[in-house]
């Protein structure tokens, strides 16, 4: 089922356009990997999903409504995002933050009930955060810092879910582990996810479809489309690296 | 976690009780608790004692509870706002914007040759009027300003600009004037009157009022503006009403009573420390009852050493922030 749906969409940082005229959408229970060089304007497309940047061209839909019509609350009920920052609050239980989550559905106080509180516990244990709950950020790597942000993204309990390079940061073992979390939660729980990468490796082997940004359009194809599709060798192969197409990988000449 | 939260409320309400007793009972005349007793239940007691406990030392207490509570809740906010831990309830530049309306008043009316129309208006009124152009000023950028460092910024070097403009005032003027000028930089809760305190508490509390129905958005501004928004934080009306709270809170405690430093800046971190706990539904409530306890004890310092409470908040408060920053290392 589509769950984002771009139309004529056109976006640029500053006076530069990074795309234009890109139509294409984002189905639910798949898992996306967003590629494209530095500075191609793949964080400018998240951060334009996720209602942070109004200064777009065209139309946006996320669950078939027009993202610039919803009010805020009911934006945040649809889309969860989770930023390149790093985020550590002192004295704040990792419970406590994951709880934040649930804002678009609380009162004025944000007390939660005991069904938020069910939904924080099942989205802590999803992410193999359960053992964290009563731990402060602060005093935590930045593998399972993320893994926190992640299980908050998930208590909002939104049919997608974005995340800006949720890679960077970690070391491989927690990478591959990283993305297969996010594969799992596509794909058992239906949700539509779209994750920022610099990771090729990764996003051939273990994503469903591949969003590349380059020669100011969007590419948006399943993983063996994309790979014959002949983009990735154009884009990313230099004199000294060099893609195999069968195997799937890079290699240094 | 609940029982330990609960326990120290209590605690900190009885602090602040027992504190705002002793702050009736020190002072410049020896009183006897008894008499202090007889005349704030009306019993029997000198009249002379009945007025010097009810005129100047419970309506000293009631603005030492109200600034100290305001001041912190305003530093509290602004903390969280910024996401910066030096933030405090003056960030913005209401204090200098509040020491150039005095400044003004003080300093350049009399410069300027008018006597008459401005003196009516008051130190306070020409504080208040200084705070509210500052506030004015910063909402107006700031409405059109996406990251709140800039902001931040903003209000930081408008600050030295004002600074700068009264430190002419003060060099063109004369001496008479400059003396009440620098007296009201160095703050004091006893000039209050009356009909003054019919003005700060309904403010104040207005402004608390404000704070409190911005515990949820507080939270979520603890991630960050741009977390708060994707999870349906109306950035606007929240930054809007968290500005005009501090300008109510810190703009009012510093028309009447000069600008007071550190409680502010300290109190909120102090709160965190002693509550383990940043969630402003009981940070908010903590800070209000800590930020008064803490103006009380400054004040009977004050009263005992017979020093301007600027100087006691600061020798106070910079122990407190040094502490924190170590700490935090």
């Amino acid at each position: 089922m589509t769950m984002i749906e771009l139309q004529n969409f056109s976006a640029g940082y500053g006076s530069r356009r990074l795309m234009s005229g890109v139509s294409t959408c984002f189905g639910s229970g798949t898992v996306t990997a967003l590629i494209g060089r530095n500075g191609s304007g793949k964080s400018t497309l998240l951060r334009a999903l996720a209602g942070l940047n109004r200064d777009y061209g065209g139309v946006i839909k996320v669950c078939g409504t027009e993202l610039s019509r919803m009010p805020a609350s009911e934006c945040a009920r649809a889309v969860a995002y989770v930023s390149t920052e790093r985020i550590r609050i002192a004295n704040m239980k990792c419970s406590d933050v994951v709880a934040l989550g649930r804002a678009p559905y609380t009162g004025w106080t944000g007390s939660i009930s005991d069904r938020d509180r069910d939904i924080v516990r099942q989205a802590m244990e999803k992410t193999g955060m359960a053992a964290y709950a009563g731990r402060t950020m602060d005093k935590m790597s930045d593998g399972e810092c993320q893994r926190v942000m992640i299980a908050r993204a998930l208590a909002q309990d939104t049919p997608v879910i974005l995340l800006d390079e949720p890679t960077s940061f970690l070391d491989m073992p927690n990478r591959y582990e990283l993305v297969s979390l996010l594969r799992s939660l596509a794909h058992r729980e239906d949700k539509c996810i779209l994750f920022s990468t610099h990771e090729l490796d990764i996003a051939m082997q273990m994503c469903d479809h591949i969003a590349l940004v380059a020669d100011n359009t969007l590419y948006n194809e399943n993983v063996s489309d994309m790979v014959s599709a002949g983009h990735i060798q154009r884009l990313f192969q230099t004199d000294s690296l060099a893609f195999d197409a069968d195997k799937m990988r890079f290699t240094t000449l | 976690m609940v029982s330990r939260r609960l326990i120290l409320f209590v605690v900190a309400g009885l602090l602040l009780l027992l504190l705002f007793v002793a702050d009736l009972v020190v002072g410049n005349t020896d009183i006897p608790v008894a008499d202090v007793w007889g005349a704030l239940t009306g019993g029997a007691c000198p009249d002379v004692t009945a007025r010097i406990i009810i005129d100047i030392r419970l309506m000293k207490a009631v603005v030492a509870v109200a600034a100290g509570a305001a001041l912190s809740v305003s530093g509290l906010q602004m903390q969280t706002l910024f996401r910066n831990p030096l933030a405090g309830p003056y960030v913005l530049g209401i204090s200098s914007g509040a020491s150039l309306g005095v400044a003004l008043f003080i300093l350049g009316a009399p410069l300027l040759g008018l006597t008459g129309s401005l003196a009516s208006m008051g130190v306070a009124g020409a504080a208040w009027a200084g705070s509210a152009a500052v506030l004015l000023v910063i909402a107006a950028v700031g409405h059109r300003i996406k990251d709140i460092m800039v902001i931040l910024i903003l209000g930081m070097m408008f600050s030295s600009g004002v600074g700068a403009v009264v430190q002419i005032l003060q060099y063109l003027s004369k001496e008479d004037a400059l003396k009440s000028f620098v007296v009201w930089t160095m703050g004091s809760l006893g000039e209050v009157t009356g009909s003054q305190l019919v003005v700060l508490l309904p403010a104040v509390a207005v402004g608390l009022l404000a704070a409190v129905a911005c515990v949820k958005p507080l939270n979520l501004l603890l991630l960050g503006e741009e977390y708060a928004v994707t999870m349906g934080l109306r950035v606007r009306r929240t930054r809007a009403l968290l500005l005009l709270s501090t300008t109510l809170l810190a703009g009012t405690v510093t028309a009447f009573c000069g600008p007071i430093g550190f409680i502010g800046l300290a109190m909120p971190h102090v709160t965190r420390m002693l509550l383990a706990d940043a969630d402003h539904r009981f940070l908010l409530p903590a800070v209000m009852i800590t930020g008064a306890a803490v103006m009380l004890v400054c004040d009977i310092i004050s009263k005992m050493l017979l020093l301007p409470i600027n100087a006691i908040t600061a020798l106070l408060g910079i122990p407190i922030v040094v502490w924190v920053v170590l700490r935090n290392q």
